[in-house]
């Protein structure tokens, strides 16, 4: 039995990898491809049919370049950053749960790869490791503007990372869960988080947006200032995990959005399907809920991209400090208020 | 109407500097309007041309490659004059002249034809003033889609008769459009 556990959650890890490298894979095409529509132009399509085939074609290239290895005291730690990066986006999928459970072989099978109950947490601690990445890399480079375009990133993700959990633990005072599992369960019909969270979501959506340096946050790589931001020394594929990384942490921030505020894989008439057709069935068709929405929200990752001019540095830190925060906060407390109104309690 | 007010575009906006509102400064419905701003041009046309397999249309008036014409009867027009060069903004044509000989009564019209026209096409601004300037209605700039190759060696922008001067049986077939 502990075998079969084994082999099943062995398979299923490699699964879930493969998917989110497809995901960061075609993020790059997809990423493109939006940005040529919103401007009125048609994007990649030469590489196969549409352009379907322009990731591979990016990968090539980096790959066949040279590696550039600038004269750096650290070059450990060089090699280091990008793998650290590539890494904390990764293993955050762990706790993430991609459906309900199959009944395969007659054994349920869980969909996911760990079901902890710190889950939350867990996810917290990943991503402030995720600071790491970016901070060595920028270190490691010996070139100024790279230091201050890490000092950037990681002051930015540090200081939206407290709004961040803020906003949560109204979501965790209101479920009574830190497990993923568990708060998907409980948003099952159209019972979800966002009905009940809308302030919170909104804080969690910009504070995600900050933390995978995506625009309007991405001060760390504007070029006009900065080159190339934290990766300016990076060449070849050290630069390819870099922004592997940074498209790998926005489908997982994606994925975490879906699960904790849009009903993770439940989907309305779940029941109904589940009835008719059979549980794995229901089931089935919630994995696939999930992944349309994790695309929804990457969609909106880019549409934003290409609507929001970019913040300045005071802005960036006025809005994190001095409003996500305070409301973030005030938030808990009327959470806390209604929670007690609610049990009669007040 | 104080000129304060006029708009000859229509367009023109008061700028105020008020203090926003509280749901102003959230910039939310700001954001939200931007957003349908941005999602309208997902469905609008693309303007790209995917080149090699289509390519632009060109404009009525649109000017290329340049040609000496012949008349009805195959001979030369031009008479070198030195009028084109002349009017040429770009000085980009030379010609030398000649005196026609009897037994070239059928190859050029006027008694006096160019023996040497070279226009450089590096110079060229293809702005049509040479069609305009010619008397003899000698030289014409075509419609023809085809560039000036591309080149390392500078002479070879340098186009003399040999690429300039209407082909042989393209006058023949003039001809023969012009009888029927």
């Amino acid at each position: 039995m502990d075998q079969a556990i084994i082999i099943e959650k062995g398979i299923f890890i490699v699964v879930i990898f493969a998917i989110t490298m497809l995901f960061a894979m075609y993020e790059t095409l997809a990423e493109r491809k939006i940005a040529a529509w919103l401007q009125d132009r048609i994007g990649p399509n030469r590489a196969g049919k549409g352009g379907i085939l322009q990731p591979l074609a990016d990968g090539l290239k980096l790959f066949s370049k040279e590696e550039f290895m600038p004269n750096t005291p650290n070059k450990f730690l060089f090699i280091v950053g990008p793998a650290i990066s590539m890494s904390t986006a990764l293993i955050t999928s762990a706790v993430i749960p991609w459906g309900d459970k199959l009944h395969i072989f007659g054994r349920d099978v869980i969909l996911q790869a760990t079901d902890i109950d710190v889950a939350m947490l867990y996810v917290f601690g990943v991503l402030s490791v995720g600071v790491y990445g970016i901070m060595i890399g920028g270190w490691a480079s010996n070139n100024k503007f790279s230091l201050m375009s890490a000092m950037r990133a990681s002051s930015q993700m540090i200081s939206y990372e407290v709004a961040m959990g803020l906003s949560l633990i109204a979501l965790v005072m209101m479920t009574g869960t830190l497990s993923l599992r568990d708060m998907a369960l409980q948003q099952h019909g159209m019972n979800w988080n966002i009905f009940y969270q809308p302030v919170g979501f909104l804080i969690f959506l910009v504070c995600s947006f900050a933390e995978t340096n995506r625009t309007p946050f991405d001060l760390a790589e504007c070029e006009a200032e900065l080159i190339g931001g934290y990766h300016t020394e990076y060449s070849s594929m050290r630069m390819g995990f870099y922004l592997f990384a940074e498209y790998a942490s926005m489908f997982i921030s994606s994925t975490i959005l879906a699960v904790l505020y849009f009903g993770a894989y439940n989907y309305p008439g779940m029941d109904w399907v589940a009835e008719n057709a059979g549980a794995n069935v229901s089931n089935i068709i919630g994995i696939f809920v999930l992944f349309a929405k994790i695309c929804a929200f990457i969609f909106f990752y880019m549409w934003i991209r290409w609507t929001i001019p970019r913040f300045r540095y005071d802005q960036l830190m006025r809005l994190g400090w001095q409003m996500l925060i305070p409301l973030a906060i005030a938030n808990i407390i009327i959470t806390g208020i209604v929670i007690l109104l609610s049990d009669g309690k007040l | 109407m104080s000129i304060e007010t006029i708009s000859l575009s229509g367009r023109k906006k008061e700028v105020s500097n008020k203090k926003m509102t509280f749901l102003e400064s959230l910039y939310l419905v700001a954001i939200f309007k931007g957003l349908m701003i941005t999602i309208r041009h997902l469905f609008t046309r693309k303007v790209t041309i995917k080149y090699p397999e289509q390519t632009r249309e060109l404009s009525p008036v649109y000017r290329g490659q340049h040609m000496l014409m012949r008349d009805d009867e195959g001979r030369e027009r031009c008479t070198a004059c030195g009028l084109c060069a002349l009017s040429c903004p770009a000085e980009a044509i030379t010609m030398k002249a000649e005196e026609r000989k009897p037994d070239e009564m059928h190859l050029y019209r006027e008694e006096k034809y160019a023996s040497i026209y070279e226009i450089n096409m590096l110079r060229c601004i293809f702005c049509g003033l040479c069609e305009e300037a010619c008397p003899k209605q000698a030289i014409y700039l075509t419609k023809s889609r085809v560039m000036v190759k591309s080149n390392s060696d500078r002479e070879d922008f340098i186009y003399g008769k040999d690429k300039l001067v209407m082909p042989l049986d393209m006058a023949i077939n003039n001809t023969k459009q012009m009888a029927n």
